[in-house]
């Protein structure tokens, strides 16, 4: 706890933030199952929002209800609203390829194509916007600055991007989503299978993230949730238990089963 | 370990082996005697004659050239409807009903007798049109290539991770171009494994043939009319009575052989390399 503490001072409160994402009484379904209930929480734009809570909370299922990526899969469906600048994304004529330009994810592992690190950094551009050659490489460059890969991968753009490193492969995954310039980032569990250099180097760049994205980190590290978030909200059995400042959550959390969890009396 | 279970062990092996054994000990037979038949038979001319009436000598220049244009032509009418078909049952009709009742009917096309298809498109084609030809042949080649390109479509597809599609459509890209960039590059391999081995099958398929291209003793080039094919070459002259027809039968046979040998070889070097 007390080094929570540390970490986490001089960290401003969030929550007069404008929200850039207003989640209302939103539900989600496996089929029968009911995974979420009755969540309503709203994300404040340009800051990190973290979800802890145990395996199966729901955390994952929400993030991935932000994209709607769950509709590749029959059975699954939300209910409720998710409002993001005020319009509900979950309905039926929201349309998908906006909604996922503008809010982008990263995943648990490593996904990159099997390309060229340029290839899979244009891949999503080359669609959404048409591009001059000149234009194209200052955007591929711009992203893979942003993500803070540039300097590694700057000679040997032509190269695969299967011969990265782990970590590597996922600030090349983090550029790729960059680079169509969302507005949204979701990071499902983004370090859970990198190294601690690795990890550390994307905390980094989530850090220097936030000040331009509104970003949503799903995370097993309660570690993680302190030192990159402002806001963090803690998931039980599929339902919302507490959600406030960072600092707040880490110190003085307000229900028994938030401060159970992160001293780690179970999860 | 016990004396009973030890004993079982060696009962097991014994008949795994001599099961191995039985199957191995044909094919090499198959093997021996087409290489050692068909290799005396071999020579150069093979390539440059036509077919010979009885009691001349000659060679399968039109046989080899027919059987090259009809499988081309299967190919070039299978492939691309099976790799959209298998598209469909892996990835936009993964869970629909619809799907799964043409993956049933796929494999029931799969396990079809060849001289089925023959039939099929003898009444489809070779009685309108009143003659055998060798766009008849092509047609049922295909027909015979067709699930087994889709089958092998759909299981390679499969075996990608959704974790790539959900990588592609979380950038807000639409499903067919994922599919197109992203799926069937990483499935590729096995996709044209598929191909490979129904290209393997098709080119020693006589039975669809009998019944659509039939066969031509002369040079012919042209698909309307019957087309001379390496398989009921091998077929009419293995039953006839002449030597030199028969020596011709088993150089073909050799060489149908060595190709389908050599395919296969390929196939297991590509699948080699995907891994």
């Amino acid at each position: 706890m007390i080094q929570f503490q540390e970490r986490i001072s001089g960290q401003v409160s969030t929550a007069d933030a404008p929200a850039k994402i207003d989640i209302r009484g939103m539900g989600f379904f496996y089929g029968k199952s009911h995974a979420l209930r009755d969540v309503t929480l709203s994300v404040p734009a340009d800051a990190v929002t973290a979800i802890i809570g145990p395996s199966g909370c729901g955390k994952s299922t929400l993030l991935r209800a932000i994209n709607r990526i769950y509709e590749i899969y029959p059975d699954q469906y939300a209910t409720g609203e998710i409002l993001l600048d005020g319009r509900n994304l979950l309905e039926r004529r929201y349309s998908l390829s906006a909604l996922r330009r503008r809010v982008g994810m990263v995943f648990q592992k490593p996904t990159p194509f099997s390309t060229t690190i340029r290839n899979n950094v244009a891949f999503a551009l080359s669609y959404f916007e048409r591009l001059s050659k000149s234009e194209m490489s200052d955007r591929i460059e711009e992203a893979l600055r942003q993500a803070a890969l540039w300097d590694e991968v700057k000679d040997k753009l032509g190269a695969s991007a299967l011969s990265l490193s782990g970590g590597q492969q996922q600030r090349l995954c983090i550029a790729r989503t960059l680079a169509v310039r969302p507005e949204v980032i979701l990071l499902d569990e983004p370090t859970s299978a990198l190294d601690p250099i690795s990890t550390a180097r994307i905390e980094e760049l989530i850090s220097e993230l936030r000040e331009r994205f509104t970003i949503v980190i799903v995370t097993h590290n309660m570690q993680q949730a302190a030192r990159v978030s402002q806001r963090t909200a803690f998931f039980h059995l599929g339902e919302l238990i507490e959600v406030g400042d960072t600092s707040q959550i880490f110190t003085n959390p307000q229900v028994q089963r938030t401060q159970d969890y992160i001293t780690g009396r179970y999860g | 370990m016990p004396l009973r279970r030890k004993l079982a062990d060696i009962l097991a092996l014994l008949f795994a082996g001599a099961a191995t054994l039985f199957g191995l000990v044909w094919l090499v037979w198959i093997l021996w005697t087409t290489a050692l038949q068909g290799g005396a038979a071999l020579s150069p001319v093979l390539f440059t004659q036509m077919t010979p009436p009885p009691g001349e000598s000659g060679g399968l220049l039109n046989a080899f050239y027919g059987s090259a244009v009809m499988v081309l032509l299967a190919l070039a009418i299978g492939t691309p409807i099976g790799i959209a078909a298998g598209t469909y049952l892996a990835e936009h009709g993964r869970y629909s009903r619809l799907a799964a009742v043409v993956s049933f009917i796929n494999d029931i096309l799969l396990s079809a007798p060849s001289i089925v298809i023959g039939l099929f498109i003898y009444e489809l084609v070779v009685r309108p049109s009143g003659h055998f030809s060798g766009l008849a042949g092509a047609l049922a080649l295909a027909m015979v290539l067709l699930p087994i390109v889709v089958r092998t479509t759909d299981e390679a597809l499969r075996l990608v991770p959704n974790t790539m599609r959900e990588a592609g459509f979380a950038l807000g890209i639409p499903r067919w171009r994922v599919t197109a960039r992203v799926l069937y590059k990483a499935a590729l391999s096995g996709i044209v494994t598929g191909v490979l081995l129904g290209l393997a099958r098709i080119a020693g398929e006589t039975a669809p043939l009998l019944f659509t291209a039939l066969n031509n003793q002369f040079w012919s080039a042209d698909l309307s009319q019957p087309l001379a094919n390496v398989p009921v070459v091998i077929f009419q002259y293995a039953m006839s009575p002449y030597d030199q027809w028969h020596e011709l039968a088993w150089a073909g046979a050799f060489v149908l052989t060595a190709f389908v040998l050599c395919l296969n070889l390929g196939v297991r070097f590509l699948a080699r390399g995907a891994k």
